[in-house]
């Protein structure tokens, strides 16, 4: 919210600097963001000196000056002022300065003689009408300091951050009480000379009343729980004072004539937004005996133009002001044109409400349209407000714009709500805040901010009654906030105490995401982390309300994600890409909540490593990088449990990860729009745990009975290290096309028996020497006996053993050299 | 032929190979001389020579061929072994060390993900473990739960993705503090990084994913002054020695609630435009969990109090590495990425 200094100082003998009310603010109450000097179009200005003066030669009235300007050389200006001294101190516009009226200061001769800049008077400053002379400055300070840091000129705007449960902080009144509170300073409302005017006292019904030949009608009491009206006849429109205009300059708000003027001071004043509608257009042809104003829902398909200009139909969860015939106003939001306060009106209704947030929260949603009056109405106005405002409002606008209130004005009302009591206990103060206050000094507390609050004698409970404005205010702990705020966060100890550790372990999908994390940034590969959103189709779970059609989804992969996330690198000429993440994947659930999968993935393409001298063209990431990264990921993942195998799938897929007979993953090709420069991509993906969004306890409850003690983890046990030689020799084998790896694989290991320790294929060779529809595979084994050497004979038999159960089992024979 | 004759034989033989192996000083020469002295042939007839002796002399002399063959063996392999390092070590001179090294790709987690691991690993240093939830929430854990009003102005802090009736993208982290409160029993000392939702469009300082990391404390006993004093701590391991301040603010979940700042780190506290003039840098929101959160979760309030932070490790990231649009945290160009690898 946008406060000025100078108004809020209106309400307090002892005023405060700019600097310490937004300390202060800050402090106890509500952030304040931004300190906007609003004289702004003087910082150019400059304290200058003049050392020596001389009348111009060739004129009467001019003269010739030095002016010091703290930029270490004298500057010539020409001045025409007859107060114009050596010595003397005076604002100067340097060359390039733009004057509060617009005029550019340039260097340019004058009479002959070159003028660098201006020596100022206070009209050309904008800071009065003087204009017999410049400004003379009675300060002590060097040439060139800023003019504005050492003249008090023009008013300063605090930007306040009002978070939403503190809407009695909308208005200077609100802001004013605060600093009270705070500095135990007394306030009031600012002197506008209204004391002479008197408005008659409301009368007041529930639903309908009558003021002075308009009857006003609260259609439902969930629109607004009160709703004045009062009328003023004989009213002259014109323009406001410069005191008013500069007041509502200050906080951004642009004067427009007296009447509405008024209006917009009372809500930045007291925070109560009101409407002036111009009678005459009101109900022009009554439909009853007299014009009528009823507060009531929108009818839908119902059109009104609204002050802005903007045509608008409305719907029935819309509330609006409407006369016997029309919607005059959108009810809270803003008011319409066909009644619009203009130069010719002369009798006004006033209007002064208490709309309901929910309503006009709703209103303004359906409209689009949030004003100064949606925006705290929406927060909630103090219903209790209502008839000072009105007062204020109407003294204000007779005050400036004549006329007369000759009817007591209309207050539709059920009555105030009944007071908020409290018991507040000291003891549960010093648990949270953590310090222990005397029941007193919280008793003094909560009244600086208008509670009454009993402490019983010789006990620590303060029966608390909450003021009306703070409806915020509603059980214990929303008065401990006060407490804590206005005693000051800052006084309170940063004073480590002895904790208990908690009873939780960092989650496993959490360690096993850690460690992912580092084999794979090890192993080159970079961390994406780009958002889910995904163009997809029926088998996507949508997104209700979308930032954008094309992302109207969440992925179901996290290599969807990659995917284009390389071809955004394809774009940027980036063809070497290794990335991955650890991140969500959605499923369609069996309700509205996915299922969600925390996953891994991978995608590599391009150069497999850097170019080097030594190898100037790398060869390309391939099909067996990704098996690599894919046996790591699952390693990490699953442990032994889990094998990277030949793929049934088709397409694209190579291969799968299975754990415990489970496919938790693939490695497959990635198709890419990719430009024909690049390489081909490869994928690996796998899901490392389910992410569980049901209930862990019904609402109100928990579960912890149910909690499962910690397992410890999971290691590999120690085997002896051989002491004993191990033996090694190489199979050269011709394997049939038909015949897979694996399959040798698992025959040597089960005709070589537990002699074998190590069994790996190193060599792949097709070609000539090599039989059609065969291909030759070396695989090298390694024999150790734990205990002794092994004999060349059994070294020997064991071939034998191993060549014929190949020769048998699958039709593979040693390749003769 | 005497056994006389076929040890003189064999010992000249033996000084002249000898000899000739150890002036090859390359692995051609040596190969040369070894197929003049020690070629099959010669072996042959050495072997054939046997034959001419008389047999009670051929043991001795087939002791004095297997000797001679051992020897020439072992000069083999020594003068091999000689010829290799020194060709090692003449390529070393000859090697020019200003060439580059054999690299390999750089690879590196996220900037995002570094931020959240030093916050963790300084909370860890004060007693906190992670905990992890959902992406996709329910409206009961994301709002209802966490004390928001329905209908209220303090909805519209959190413009939402829906995916359904009560089904949603989590706005914040905090669901995971009330599903970590059903689930185990205080004390509770939990960190909950996560990615979090809002439905604000892609510009250079907003985005609709965004990481936030969160923690809470419940125990009995628990204080404003432990929230104080502990986010105090971290601020001091995290930016280095600097002044913090803590300033009212509003949370539905906490009451009283406050954010933290520290001193901006462009100008150190003399006010600048980063910080609008103020000299302060909002850091996280925190405050002390509102009772009725507690109550949500079947925890007695009464007995339990309990403090909570939330901050957003993406900001901190692009101060750090001075980024002028969030969307490089995203995009996931390889360039930055690398550049950003530690």
């Amino acid at each position: 919210m946008n406060t000025s200094v100078a108004w809020l100082n209106a309400f307090t003998n002892t005023p405060l600097t700019a600097v310490e009310l937004r300390d202060l603010l800050t402090a106890h109450t509500a952030t304040v963001e931004e300190m906007i000097a609003l004289r702004d179009d003087l910082a150019s200005i400059v304290v200058g000196k003049v050392v020596e003066e001389a009348p111009h030669p060739d004129s009467d009235h001019l003269h010739i000056t030095k002016v010091d300007m703290g930029t270490g050389e004298l500057l010539d200006v020409v001045c025409g002022a007859p107060n114009v001294a050596a010595g003397k101190f005076y604002p100067f516009a340097p060359t390039g300065t733009i004057l509060p009226d617009g005029k550019k200061i340039e260097k340019r001769k004058i009479r002959g003689h070159t003028s660098n800049g201006m020596l100022c008077s206070a009209r050309e400053l904008k800071l009065g009408d003087e204009h017999d002379g410049i400004m003379e400055l009675d300060v002590d300070v060097a040439p060139g300091t800023p003019f504005l840091s050492v003249m008090d000129v023009g008013d300063t705007r605090l930007v306040v951050d009002v978070l939403p449960n503190r809407p009695d902080l909308l208005s200077h009144a609100g802001i004013a009480r605060e600093i009270g509170a705070v500095t135990r300073r007394a306030w009031n409302l600012p002197d506008l000379g209204i004391a002479n005017v008197t408005i008659p006292e409301a009368k007041r019904f529930r639903r309908a009343g009558n003021v002075g030949g308009l009857v006003l009608h609260l259609e439902d009491a969930k629109l607004a729980s009160r709703y004045m009206g009062v009328v003023i006849r004989g009213v002259t429109v014109g323009d406001s004072p410069a005191w008013l205009v500069e007041r509502l300059e200050a906080v951004g708000s642009r004067s427009i004539n007296n009447i509405v003027d008024a209006t917009n001071y009372v809500l930045h004043e007291l925070g109560q937004p009101t409407h002036a509608f111009d009678l005459d257009k009101l109900d022009p042809e009554p439909k009853l005996p007299e014009k009528t104003v009823v507060v009531r829902s929108a009818k839908p398909g119902e059109t009104l133009v609204t002050l802005d200009g903007v045509t608008r139909t409305l719907s029935a969860d819309m509330s609006v002001i409407a006369d016997s015939e029309r919607a005059i106003a959108l009810a809270g939001v803003m008011g319409g044109r066909d009644t619009e306060v203009d130069a010719a009106t002369t009798d006004i209704f006033l209007e002064v409400a208490t709309f309901d947030p929910a309503r006009t929260r709703r209103t303004r949603r359906a409209a689009g349209l949030s004003t100064d009056a949606s925006y705290r109405f929406e927060r909630g106005v103090d219903a209790t407000l209502t008839p000072r405002a009105l007062e204020r409002v109407a003294s204000l606008i007779v005050s400036l714009a004549g006329g007369e209130v000759s009817t007591p004005p209309v207050d539709l009302y059920a009555g105030d709500a009944p007071h908020r009591a409290i018991i507040l206990r000291a003891s549960r103060v010093a648990r949270v805040i953590g310090v222990a206050l005397d029941a007193a000094v919280i008793g003094e507390l909560l009244r600086s901010i208008g509670c009454t609050a009993d402490v019983e004698s010789g006990a620590s409970t303060i029966h608390v009654i909450t003021p009306t404005w703070r409806r915020d205010l509603v059980a214990e702990a929303d008065l401990i906030e006060e407490i804590a705020r206005l005693h000051g966060y800052d006084k309170l100890p940063d004073e480590l105490r002895p904790y208990r550790p908690g009873t939780s372990r960092d989650a496993p999908l959490w360690t096993m995401a850690a460690t992912l994390r580092t084999a794979l940034a090890s192993a080159g590969l970079l961390e994406a982390k780009p958002t889910p959103f995904v163009a997809g189709g029926d088998e996507h779970v949508r997104v209700l309300n979308p930032l954008a059609d094309n992302e109207a989804h969440l992925r179901r992969t996290v290599l969807e994600s990659l995917a284009r996330r390389a071809e955004y690198n394809l774009t940027h000429m980036q063809g070497n890409v290794r990335l991955f993440e650890i991140g969500s994947a959605f499923e369609r659930g069996a309700d509205a909540l996915p299922d969600e999968t925390m996953r891994v993935a991978a995608l590599v393409m391009g150069h497999r490593q850097p170019a080097h001298f030594t190898n100037a063209k790398p060869e390309p990431f391939d099909a067996w990088d990704a098996k690599a990264i894919a046996e790591t990921i699952a390693r990490i993942a699953s442990g032994s449990s889990a094998e990277v195998q030949p793929s049934d799938a088709g397409g694209d897929e190579l291969w799968s990860i299975v754990v415990d007979g489970e496919r938790r993953g693939h490695v497959s090709r990635v198709p890419l729009d990719a430009p024909v420069w690049a390489a081909p991509a490869f994928g690996v993906e796998m899901v490392l745990g389910r992410m569980s969004n049901g209930d862990v306890a019904p609402p109100g409850e928990h579960a912890h009975d149910g909690v499962a003690a910690h397992v410890p983890r999971k290691v590999t046990a120690y085997r002896s290290l051989p002491s004993t030689p191990a033996a090694e020799f190489d199979l050269a084998l011709l394997v049939p096309d038909a015949v897979r790896a694996a399959d040798v694989d698992r025959v040597i290991r089960a005709s070589a028996g537990e002699l074998l320790e190590n069994l790996v294929a190193f060599d792949l060779y097709e070609g000539a020497g090599v039989d059609a529809g065969h291909r030759s595979i070396a695989w090298r084994l390694t024999l150790r006996h734990p205990e002794r050497t092994l004999r060349d004979k059994e070294i020997e038999g064991r071939r034998s053993k191993i060549l014929s159960a190949l020769q048998n089992e699958l039709n593979v024979r040693q390749r003769s050299t | 032929m005497t056994i006389s004759d076929y040890r003189e034989r064999v010992q000249a033989h033996s000084k002249e190979a000898t000899e000739s192996l150890a002036a090859a000083h390359d692995e051609a020469t040596l190969e040369d001389v070894r197929a003049k002295v020690w070629s099959r042939t010669v072996q042959m007839a050495f072997s054939k020579a046997l034959g001419e002796l008389a047999p009670e002399e051929r043991r001795e002399a087939g002791q004095l061929f297997n000797d001679l063959k051992v020897h020439i063996d072992s000069v083999l392999t020594e003068r091999a072994a000689a010829i290799a390092s020194s060709r090692v070590a003449s390529d070393h001179a000859r090697l020019d060390p200003t060439m580059p090294a054999r690299t390999r790709w750089r690879g590196g987690k996220h900037p995002v993900t570094l931020v959240i691991d030093e916050i963790v690993d300084i909370f860890r240093e004060l007693g906190f473990t992670v905990a992890l939830g959902p992406e996709s929430e329910s409206e009961w854990y994301n709002f209802t739960s966490l004390n928001f009003p329905a209908d209220h102005p303090a909805m519209d802090l959190h413009d939402t993705l829906y995916l359904g009736e009560g089904a949603l993208l989590r706005t914040h982290t905090s669901p995971v503090q009330v599903r970590t409160l059903q689930k185990y029993p205080p004390p509770i000392r939990i960190l909950a990084p996560g990615t979090v939702y809002r439905r604000d469009p892609f510009d250079a300082s907003h985005a609709p994913a965004f990481a936030q990391v969160e923690g809470l404390a419940v125990d009995e006993g628990i204080s404003f002054v432990d929230l104080k004093a502990t986010l105090t701590t971290f601020a001091q391991k995290f930016f280095g020695q600097t002044r913090t301040r803590f300033r009212p603010s509003y949370f539905p979940f906490t009451e009283p609630s406050a954010e933290m700042d520290v001193q901006c780190r462009l100008c150190g506290g003399s006010g600048c435009s980063a910080c609008k003039g103020t000299g302060w840098m909002e850091i996280l929101g925190s405050g002390m969990v509102h009772p009725s959160v507690l109550e949500a979760a079947g925890i007695d309030s009464e007995r339990y109090t309990g403090w909570a932070f939330g901050m957003g490790p993406g900001r901190i990231a692009m101060l750090r590495y001075g980024l002028p649009d969030i969307r490089l945290l995203y995009d996931s160009d390889v360039r930055f990425l690398e550049q950003v690898a530690e």
